[in-house]
């Protein structure tokens, strides 16, 4: 699957509900689902900065793609890492520098999410894209 | 309303007032607003945001300067909105009463200021566990500068000072003990009178963070005979962006000027300047003028309703919420002092604050989640933070059924 289709399957998902409470729940379950960061990896220099809450990303080269596991202690942050992990993760890096993301828009997180939140997903988006980048300079 | 009916025994006209807060009528996610936000800043009656309006339709003009007749009428005006403040801390005498930018503005002054002249290596300046940053991080500096070192009275798990240990703090290398009068976080009352009293049996001055107290109880500063008091006009019902400083004349005569500039001065060589007498000395540029009548407007209103009577209500409130909030599982209560004024503080077993904070606002109830710029606390629990409710007069027993509710949805989705 393209970035892009799995954009479009997430937008499609959160189409089904009918209120903010059903998505944040659907956001809650997903931040359950998401594959837990190896504790290893929960370290200060995987801490991503302008999250209030504490998220963890952990980035891997495998077979040319990049393969992200994450963690939040909170979980709604989760959810939002959750649903970037399942975007971005197993594609290259060139495709993740690519990306648009414009699903968080469309599904109305950006603007959902109080602003403290928000920058935390931006810098989440952020650092993954940088990662990304620096696999490509290293494959280079 | 059931709550004017339940707790209108405090004489709180609880319709009456909301009226006055147009804010307080706006929906926010489809809801209608609670703000359960107000240490962070209260919202502002009709009163304060009319004399704003009025301020820059009809008398905008600078002040303590000009000879003209808007210029002389403003300037009345400023200094009435300073014996307003006077009369409202009881203090001795109007020039005691300085403008700033806010209490963390207040505070920087005093210890930027007083350091210069009475902190040098070795010295020591005692603070506490409870500090806001803004109580901390002013002192720390001046501390790091001078070579001087930072103490901290620790606090027991009910979130009140050890005193025994303050005690003990004080020595004869003490410069100055800075402590909030309620705190943010807590909401615990702090016993200033006794921690005044210790302080000055060793003649070592006293500064009060009051940002927390003013909105909420009675502050006589002659009582209380602290030698600095701070505060900010948003949190007590006025305008952002102005806050004030009360100094003992002794003090602020013999402290050195903080900023300098337009305003400050007497006469201006290059050889020398002679600086002016208080409060002008500290009040350098042209200050926020209308801040200043806003924040008088404030505490006119809060007068007519009377401290005594917000008070009693708000302790009312607290004590509702508290019962009530004692009920659900797995909510722990952060900050149970015996003397508390105007917040609950919370942590819910195996949440994240900032998870509950989200999920209230989509119900239309405002709440501060996190560390609240009291990492230095937050550690001593060992939680990532908590859930703040802080009430002001407005708010209603049946806001805190909504919130509560809202708390128990929240708890379910999140579990």
């Amino acid at each position: 699957m393209t970035i892009e289709e799995t954009e479009q399957e997430i937008v499609d998902e959160f189409e089904l509900f009918d209120d903010w409470m059903q998505k944040y729940e659907h956001l809650i379950e997903l931040g359950k689902s998401l594959p837990i960061i190896d504790s290893k990896h929960k370290t200060e220099d995987k801490l991503i900065k302008g999250c209030q809450a504490q998220v963890w990303l952990h980035s891997e080269l495998k077979d040319g793609k990049i393969v992200y596991t994450a963690d939040s202690d909170a979980i709604i942050t989760k959810g939002m890492v959750a649903l970037m992990v399942r975007v971005l993760s197993n594609h290259t890096p060139d495709e993740i520098l690519n990306a648009k993301l414009d699903f968080v828009d469309t599904i109305g997180l950006k603007q959902h999410l109080s602003p403290t939140r928000s920058n935390g997903l931006v810098s989440m988006i952020k650092q993954m894209k940088m990662d990304a980048f620096a696999f490509k300079v290293k494959s280079e | 309303m059931n709550a004017t009916k339940t707790i209108d025994t405090t004489g709180i006209d609880i319709e009456k007032i909301r009226a006055d807060f147009p804010l307080l009528s706006r929906k926010v996610n489809g809801k209608p607003l609670v703000y359960f936000d107000n240490g962070a800043t209260a919202q502002k009656p009709n009163r304060v945001i009319e004399a704003l309006n009025h301020y820059y339709r009809f008398d905008n003009a600078n002040i303590h300067r000009g000879v003209h007749t808007l210029s002389r009428e403003i300037t009345l005006a400023y200094e009435n909105a300073r014996n307003t403040v006077r009369k409202h801390l009881n203090a001795a005498n109007p020039y005691e009463i300085v403008f700033t930018k806010g209490t963390t503005d207040s505070i920087n002054l005093v210890a930027s200021s007083f350091a210069k002249k009475y902190i040098s290596r070795g010295d020591e300046v005692i603070v506490s566990v409870m500090e806001h940053h803004s109580n901390i991080l002013p002192w720390q500096q001046v501390c790091e500068e001078r070579g001087a070192i930072l103490k901290a009275i620790p606090i027991n798990e009910a979130g009140e000072l050890v005193m025994e240990e303050y005690y003990r703090l004080l020595s004869p290398k003490t410069k100055i003990v800075a402590v909030a009068h309620v705190s943010n976080t807590l909401g615990t009352i702090n016993p200033v009178k006794e921690i005044i009293a210790a302080a000055h049996a060793k003649n070592i001055p006293v500064l009060l963070d009051g940002a927390q107290a003013v909105p909420h109880i009675k502050v006589d500063v002659q009582e209380l005979d602290c030698d600095f008091y701070c505060f900010s006009a948003h949190k007590v019902f006025g305008p952002t962006g102005v806050g004030i400083l009360y100094g003992k004349e002794k003090w602020l005569n013999a402290m050195p000027p903080y900023q300098v500039g337009g305003g400050t001065i007497k006469t201006v060589s290059f050889e020398k300047t002679e600086y002016a007498d208080l409060p002008l000395k500290f009040e350098a540029g042209t200050p926020d003028i209308s801040g200043g009548i806003g924040l008088a407007a404030a505490l006119d209103y809060v007068n007519e309703i009377g401290l005594d009577a917000i008070t009693e209500y708000e302790h009312g409130l607290l004590q509702y919420a508290t019962t009530e909030i004692k009920k659900l599982k797995d909510v722990k209560i952060i900050g149970t002092a015996k003397e508390k004024a105007g917040v609950l503080s919370f942590a819910v077993e195996g949440i994240h604050p900032f998870d509950i904070g989200t999920l209230l606002d989509q119900l239309g109830v405002a709440v501060r989640t996190g560390h609240h710029c009291t990492q230095p606390l937050v550690a001593f629990y060992c939680i990532p933070g908590t859930v703040r409710v802080s009430f002001a007069f407005y708010n209603t027993k049946e806001e805190i059924n909504i919130f509560i509710e809202g708390l128990e949805k929240a708890i379910r989705m999140l579990k």
